[in-house]
């Protein structure tokens, strides 16, 4: 199947086309992945039905979820506090499936920032947040965030006042890290789709910030 | 312990490997973003597939892409190095040999020039 | 089993292999800032061997602890997750 239905049509989580690359030339690594995938099959350690399947569920996992569980959070002070206690366990709760997943809440306030690193590789709440953007796995974000986070969170746009307090969390081994950002003011009686429009996906990493209202 | 005066924290430089980059000087964070291919995301459905299955770990997903050093890390694309990866660890897992996977990959190179005419018809 | 609150000094070796403690933390002290449970060895998971469980915790460390003079705002805070055999507790 030259074309078969993932290709052309489809849009990606960011809502772009996903990239044309059927035509290019064949490199090594694509004909590695589809002899294993192949080989797989064959073995019948899993279907085509199967990948395609794992394909969807990823495609699904984007910065939306995490907004809704962001809003939820500024709405409700019981969901909040659940949020905080045990991110895990709150986000299945609402019905996302986060898999094996073990997720920390850290709540941004008027003197507190968070923001999440992972120096030794590029450990992310995929599973709530979809796939991590590109800077996230780069060598610059990894290694500067954890000694100059002001500078690195200044070059996003993040100038954060001297007297609040940056607290950086190195994800270094099973727990997944998700920012609760500050509500922003202005958005009192607000409903929760409507204040889940104002969460970024880096509003969620800490280099960024919920977007002003109006 | 003796320390080194020139690397007081630590004895050895050489021990501290390459990935474990936290407190280096870099330049600017890039802000460059591209969509995921379906390759790639079929190279992830491989590795939590096969993660799922058993065959391996996350860790042992890791130590693959640590040990395939610095040059890998600058040189290959993200999906690139996983697919090595997942590879290596099939390979140790014994799920299937060499031979099997050598074989494979010149019957699809054979197919097609491109991804698309690649697979499996 | 370390309280949150406690005071721990990250142990200083270099073995190779799959590691999850890195390197800018070893040697330095730092506070619990919560126990997260036990969860298995990475250094054996790593390689497919039995992986012993081990307690978990997430240490804080003030980035003055971390990088001395060169700190940007000594008291902004670095949180890491750190398992049992890598805190030295007769250290701190």
């Amino acid at each position: 199947m030259p074309h078969d239905h993932y290709d052309h049509h489809h849009l990606s989580p960011s809502g772009h086309p996903y990239r044309e690359d059927n035509d290019a030339p064949l490199s090594y690594w694509q004909t590695m992945e589809i002899a294993i995938r192949e080989i797989m099959i064959e073995k019948g350690e899993f279907t085509a039905a199967e990948v395609n399947a794992q394909i969807e569920a990823m495609d699904a996992r984007n910065p939306t979820n995490g907004a809704k569980v962001v809003a939820r959070a500024w709405d409700e002070p019981s969901f909040k506090a659940a949020l905080l206690a045990d991110g895990s366990k709150a986000t299945r709760e609402m019905g996302f499936d986060i898999g094996p997943m073990n997720l920390v809440a850290v709540e941004n306030t008027e003197d507190t920032h968070n923001v999440i690193v992972c120096t030794l590789c590029s450990c992310y709440p995929r599973n709530l947040l979809g796939l991590p953007p590109d800077w996230y796995k780069t060598r610059e974000y990894r290694s500067r965030t954890v000694k100059e986070p002001r500078k690195v969170l200044a070059e996003f746009g993040v100038d954060l006042p001297e007297a609040t307090t940056c607290r950086v969390h190195d994800s270094t081994a099973d727990m997944r890290y998700i920012v609760l950002p500050a509500r922003p003011a202005g958005t009192e009686g607000w409903s929760q789709e409507q204040l889940a429009e104002l969460v970024t996906r880096d509003s969620m990493i800490g280099t960024g910030l919920p977007k002003v209202p109006g | 312990m003796s320390k080194s005066p020139d690397h007081p924290e630590h004895d050895f430089p050489e021990a501290r490997r390459w990935h474990d980059m936290g407190g280096d000087a870099a330049g600017p964070v890039p802000n460059d973003q591209h969509d995921f291919a379906l390759w790639e995301k079929r190279v992830d459905a491989l590795m939590i597939l096969g993660s799922a299955r058993g065959h391996f770990t996350v860790d042992g997903l890791r130590r693959c892409l640590e040990d395939m050093g610095e040059k890998a890390f600058e040189e290959m694309t993200y999906y690139e190095r996983w697919v090595a990866s997942v590879n290596q660890n099939f390979i140790e897992a014994g799920v299937y040999t060499l031979e099997e996977l050598g074989a494979k990959m010149e019957e699809v190179k054979a197919r097609g020039d491109t991804y698309g005419a690649a697979q499996n018809a | 089993m370390l309280e949150a609150g406690a005071q721990v000094r990250i142990r200083d070796m270099s073995p190779p292999g799959h590691i999850r403690t890195p390197h800018y933390l070893r040697g330095k002290t730092g506070v619990i800032e919560r126990a997260l449970g036990p969860y298995e060895n990475p250094e054996q998971r790593a390689y497919c061997l039995p992986a012993p469980e081990k307690q978990l915790y997430r240490v804080r460390f003030s980035m003055r602890e971390l990088w001395g003079d060169e700190a940007e705002t000594p008291d902004d805070t670095l949180d890491a997750e750190i398992y049992e055999h890598w805190i030295d507790t007769h250290a701190a």
